[in-house]
């Protein structure tokens, strides 16, 4: 066949409809403060790790929620869990307990 | 010396109010176009934020009614300003000379149906927040059958300068959370969702309303305005729209779906502003004379405005601006009787 050169690009939509979400069950079994997160960013924004790499605790949580985390959940190799963001965290959420319990939970 | 106070509009503002003109020894003549008292009150089950059955407020509003002419299934036909009174014609034929004015003519509940791209009135598993509440107090809707996956739409009519309203309704955001744990206890194997442009919990307990509605209920919240709705070949409802916090599109499938139609400013409001002078907002509201200061004064001589007349309010603050208007009444009064 010849190659044209034209590729099809995989949909960008989150599917809810095809979202297991029976990790995050887990997870909010064990850190029901999971769901209480708003988006403020105030984690992202001080993480120390930010500014060097994709990190974004906001990201990767909203993520988990919808189901979509593959693509995300590497950022979190890159916390230094030095705590910054349980500190900012306007909602007061244990965010440093919360990653290890994702690292647990999914795995990483 | 005795003067009669007409009060158009039996909700929550035109009770409170004809209750405290009477304390002030006044004669409210109090008349409401629908069949009974109450507004669109009468047609909600509990209210934000802690659930007060709106059976028990309205019970408390109406239970000393003595000393206050009213008429139901009653509308004006006419209102006139004579020197220093204004004569009202009722659709009962029952004249009346009023020295004061007080328009607690609400809102109109924003149609849902107007918002095509939802389908409310085309698909079968759309409804609205009044008709939820109707639920409510019914338990009884042929179009809410155990659902698995429950949407509420925000801003249904409301920031939407195509649907011609511009402002925000103020009161939606905090009674989709409020329905949404409603439908969580009635249904807790449901996966509820919220779509929001914003979440404006701006009142005390709200926030914990939210908090709640995330921690206890586990409700979703996706922030991002739904664009399309459609039906699939089982009668199931897609719902699209962008997860603006991700920055990405976003479809679900969903068995029942529940628009927040918001508060657009009465339908007879520019009829009541050619009969009476009353100034009309850019928005359709009635302007008071002055926003800050005197919020339940109207531009004409004698007529007083409270409640949604003015925009959109929530229970409590209607019932202050009701208090506030009858004492207003009760000066001006004073001061032509010097």
């Amino acid at each position: 066949m010849i190659d044209f050169g034209y590729t099809l690009t995989p949909s960008s939509t989150i599917e809810i409809d095809d979202a297991d979400l029976s990790l995050f069950d887990q997870l909010c079994a064990l850190e029901p403060d999971a769901l209480k997160c708003m988006s403020c960013g105030s984690c992202a924004a001080s993480c120390t790790a930010g500014v060097f790499t994709d990190v974004n605790l906001r990201k990767v949580l909203l993520s988990l929620q919808r189901g979509c985390e593959k693509d995300l959940l590497f950022q979190l190799k890159s916390c230094m869990l030095c705590g910054k963001c349980y500190i900012v965290c306007p909602r007061g959420i244990n965010t440093r307990h919360l990653i290890l319990s994702i690292c647990k939970i999914y795995n990483i | 010396m005795k003067r009669n106070v007409l009060i158009i509009g039996g909700g929550p503002a035109g009770i409170e109010a004809a209750r405290r003109i009477r304390d002030y020894g006044h004669t409210p003549i109090l008349i409401e176009k629908e069949a009974r008292l109450g507004g669109h009150l009468a047609k909600w089950h509990k209210l934000f934020p802690d659930g007060e059955s709106t059976e028990e407020v309205l019970t408390a509003l109406t239970s000393d009614m003595e000393g206050i002419k009213w008429f139901t299934d009653t509308a004006i036909v006419s209102i006139n300003r004579l020197k220093h009174l204004y004569v009202a014609i009722f659709s009962n034929g029952i004249t009346v000379q009023a020295d004061a004015i007080l328009f607690a003519t609400g809102f109109s509940l924003f149609p849902a149906e107007k918002k095509e791209e939802y389908g409310y009135g085309i698909y079968n598993n759309v409804v609205t927040n009044a008709d939820l509440e109707h639920f409510f107090n019914t338990g009884n809707d042929p179009r809410i059958k155990d659902p698995k996956v429950i949407g509420f739409v925000h801003c249904v009519g409301s920031r939407d300068e195509k649907a011609g309203n511009r402002q925000c309704s103020k009161v939606c955001c905090a009674t989709a959370v409020k329905q949404a744990c409603e439908m969580k206890e009635r249904y807790p194997d449901a996966s509820i969702y919220c779509f929001y442009m914003d979440l404006r919990m701006f009142g005390r307990k709200y926030e914990d309303l939210y908090l709640n509605a995330q921690r206890k209920y586990g409700i979703f919240f996706v922030r991002g305005r739904v664009s399309e709705v459609s039906e699939d070949i089982e009668g199931r409802l897609v719902v699209k729209a962008e997860d603006t916090l991700a920055g990405k599109p976003l479809r679900i499938t969903m068995d029942l779906l529940v628009l927040m139609a918001g508060m657009s400013p009465c339908i007879e409001n520019p009829e009541i502003a050619s009969m009476t002078g009353i100034h009309m907002g850019e928005d359709g509201f009635f302007m008071p004379r002055d926003l800050m200061l005197r919020p339940v004064e109207s531009h004409s001589k004698g007529i007083f405005l409270a409640g949604a007349v003015t925009g959109p309010k929530t229970i409590p603050e209607t019932l202050n601006e009701a208090r506030a208007a009858a004492m207003a009444i009760d000066n001006y009064f004073k001061q032509k009787a010097e």
